[in-house]
């Protein structure tokens, strides 16, 4: 799960990490009223959208970026005028972009240096990894990519956190002033600290800036968490931002399924992740563009197949639906049923594609024959490819 | 011959009164697997499936002589699970449960990691030699005793790569689910070093996926270390980057973990690259054909 970096800040701030004080506004007038009650002479005016490269991205025909500086309450308000409502693209929002509904208006702060820090946890270790640069501000995975030396790296214990020496040697060969080695010692310590007891995935601060006065500050942070986690964390939960999210993606996670909407015809319901991405490249190898992923999971009951079913088919684009099915925890007999009661109560106006095997996989197709829904049954994975493209076609 | 299981290992269920520990139970009993008992703490004394359930692990291992178990515990309580497991020393634990939260799992591997236990999964489908053992949820129908050794970081595509070879009449020596998480006890590498070490294996297939860098280890693992013919393939090819695609583990960010880096350190280490999944069977016999 995302959130905005407002929402992240809050949770850093409570958590003893050093962030600047801002507001939330939903109007121009809100930004304005925001940049005066914060009092000092720039304030950072930055839309908030679940997607990062807001810097450099631009609104929709207009030359407006998604974070600019403002110099009184007027600029504020001019700038909030031209992001509120509007469509940002971004390098992470694709060509779409996303609607921007609210803006931070920060504080300014005097910038010495601007560095890179994250946590997340990196699988070849283990456990979770600070990673920092001096490379800050920049695009992290360019850097990355070109000059990994640049990236330091410290992995640590969740329950022993982030060691002292751990943090001063990131400092020191970070480049900090001896000065600033005590105040990046809590910083670090403190980001580690609630990467873990929140349950984050990822907590990126992009630039992590060293400030005038030798303090460092987030400047930004960016949040994702473990959706797995969540069920410990219900203010955690509540931070959840619906707007931000794909309408049928919602409806899915709702009942329990795994769904990522794409832009093709081909609907796909598959159980298991590795399937249903390979059913993807299947239908792509065969000339069809997939409209979807949908990993029904192993114990989806009646019940979930048949919502899977209704948010596939609320996809307008979709011209056919493939179901590949191998049982294994799921059984062939809950899918068929589950297709029976999906073409009773909704319908399917378009054709359908069923491959099954697995678990009860002669009842499955029993159910299937006896019901005399009208579907187009396939053997083997690329019959049923081949099959599902053609009738694509043939239904556009 | 084979790995991690055979027909001597003797199997107990944690989660074993819950539904979906009960039906597997139930299924590796027909399959012949040597279920010896269960464990829900306070249900001490009751019977599932014929089996005695224990309170605790340890009571289980004295009890019935078990060294390998299989765990549907649910996801809050399943990292404490694993850890009875291997304070118990329980040889071989088998975790099923999807859905446990990262920073357990980065609690527990330390723990497994100074032990004498191996741990496969979480969100797997477990372990089988065909006809000897089956732990987990995998069909068993669908496998045929033999000589290829499959693994892999998904479930039902391993089922679907089963399939394949078994109806391409190659029987498998073992088939050993990694599971899907960022964090999971047993990595390719670590069980293709067992399979290399296996006499009873002659060939090896593995199912990759988008997302992290095993598969590109694996393959330099492979270069160096391993003498048996190999085949893979890698699921996600088509899915867009950033996109977390079911796995928590399948998801590109910043240009890593992409199909194309995977099949090219793949093949850069004169492994069989399967170009569909319906290629995968096809993929082996190639591998194999090209030893011969």
């Amino acid at each position: 799960m995302k959130i905005h970096e407002f929402q992240a800040k809050d949770l850093l701030r409570a958590a003893g990490v050093p962030v600047l004080t801002g507001h939330v506004a939903r109007t121009p007038a809100e930004a304005a009223a925001a940049f005066t009650a914060l009092g000092t002479p720039v304030c950072a005016v930055k839309a908030q959208i679940h997607a990062g490269g807001r810097g450099k991205g631009q609104v929709q025909g207009s030359t407006q970026r998604g974070v600019e500086l403002a110099k009184s309450a007027a600029d504020a308000s001019r700038i909030a005028e031209g992001l509120l409502g509007k469509t940002l693209v971004t390098i992470q929002t694709g060509p779409e972009g996303q609607v921007v509904r609210q803006v931070f208006v920060e504080s300014g702060c005097a910038i010495d240096r601007e560095l890179y820090c994250a946590v997340l946890v990196d699988r070849r270790v283990g456990s979770p990894v600070l990673i920092a640069s001096t490379a800050g501000g920049m695009d992290i995975e360019e850097v990355a990519a070109k000059t990994p030396e640049l990236i330091l790296s410290e992995p640590f214990d969740p329950d022993r956190g982030l060691a002292g020496w751990q943090a001063r040697l990131l400092a020191a060969k970070l480049g900090l002033p001896t000065a600033a080695w005590r105040h990046a010692e809590t910083f670090f310590r403190k980001l580690c600290q609630a990467f873990v007891d929140l349950d984050a995935s990822l907590l990126e601060v992009n630039p992590l800036v060293l400030t005038k006065d030798g303090t460092l500050v987030a400047l930004d942070a960016k949040m994702t968490f473990d959706d797995n986690a969540l069920f410990r964390h219900k203010d955690i939960q509540a931070l959840r931002d619906e707007a931000e999210e794909e309408p049928a993606e919602i409806r899915a996670a709702a009942a329990g399924l795994s769904y990522v909407k794409l832009d093709g015809t081909i609907g796909c319901l598959v159980n298991g992740a590795g399937l249903a991405m390979s059913t993807m490249d299947l239908v792509k190898l065969h000339g069809g563009e997939p409209a979807n992923f949908l990993d029904v999971g192993g114990g989806a009951d009646v019940k979930q197949v048949t919502e899977a079913f209704r948010i596939i088919l609320s996809d307008t684009n979709v011209k056919a639906i493939l179901v590949n099915i191998f049982g294994g925890i799921m059984r062939c007999t809950t899918i068929a049923t589950a297709l029976i009661e999906a073409s009773k109560t909704v319908g399917f106006t378009v054709p359908l594609v069923v491959r099954l095997e697995g678990t009860e996989v002669e009842q499955g197709k029993k159910i299937l024959a006896e019901s005399g829904t009208a579907i187009i049954t396939a053997d083997g994975l690329t019959d049923a490819a081949k099959k599902v493209v053609a009738a694509a076609a043939s239904h556009a | 011959m084979s790995i991690l299981v055979n027909r001597d290992t003797r199997v107990i269920c944690q989660g074993i009164t819950g539904k979906v520990g009960e039906f597997h139970t139930r299924g590796c009993l027909d399959y012949g697997t040597r279920m010896v008992g269960g464990v829900t703490p306070g249900k001490g004394g009751e019977t599932v499936a014929g089996l005695p359930v224990f309170n605790t692990v340890a009571e289980a291992r004295d009890a019935t002589g078990a060294n390998a178990t299989m765990i549907f515990v649910p996801p809050a309580f399943a990292a404490d699970a694993i850890l009875e497991a291997v304070g118990a020393g329980i040889e071989l634990v088998v975790a099923i449960t999807e859905g446990i939260p990262v920073m357990d799992m980065a609690r527990v591997l330390p723990v497994v990691q100074d032990s004498a236990s191996r741990l496969i999964g979480p969100n797997c489908p477990g372990v089988i030699t065909p006809a000897e053992c089956k732990i987990g949820i995998m069909p068993g129908y669908i496998h045929t005793p033999g000589h290829v050794g499959v693994m892999s970081r998904s479930g039902t595509l391993t089922y679907e790569a089963v399939w394949q070879l078994t109806n391409l009449g190659h029987g498998q020596s073992t088939c050993v689910g990694l599971g899907g998480d960022p964090l999971v006890g047993s990595s390719f590498i670590d069980i293709l070093e067992l399979f290399q070490a296996d006499p009873d294996t002659h060939a090896i297939l593995m199912m990759g996926e988008i997302g992290g860098s095993a598969e590109e280890e694996a393959a330099e693992f492979v270069k160096h270390h391993v003498t048996k013919p190999v085949a893979a393939f890698i699921a996600g090819r088509t899915a867009p980057p950033g996109k977390r695609m079911g796995h928590a583990g399948a998801i590109i960010s910043g240009g890593k973990g992409t199909a194309e880096a995977k099949l090219a350190a793949l093949a850069d280490a004169g492994i069989e690259i399967a170009e569909s999944p319906a290629d995968m069977g096809a993929a082996l016999v190639r591998a194999i054909a090209r030893r011969a």
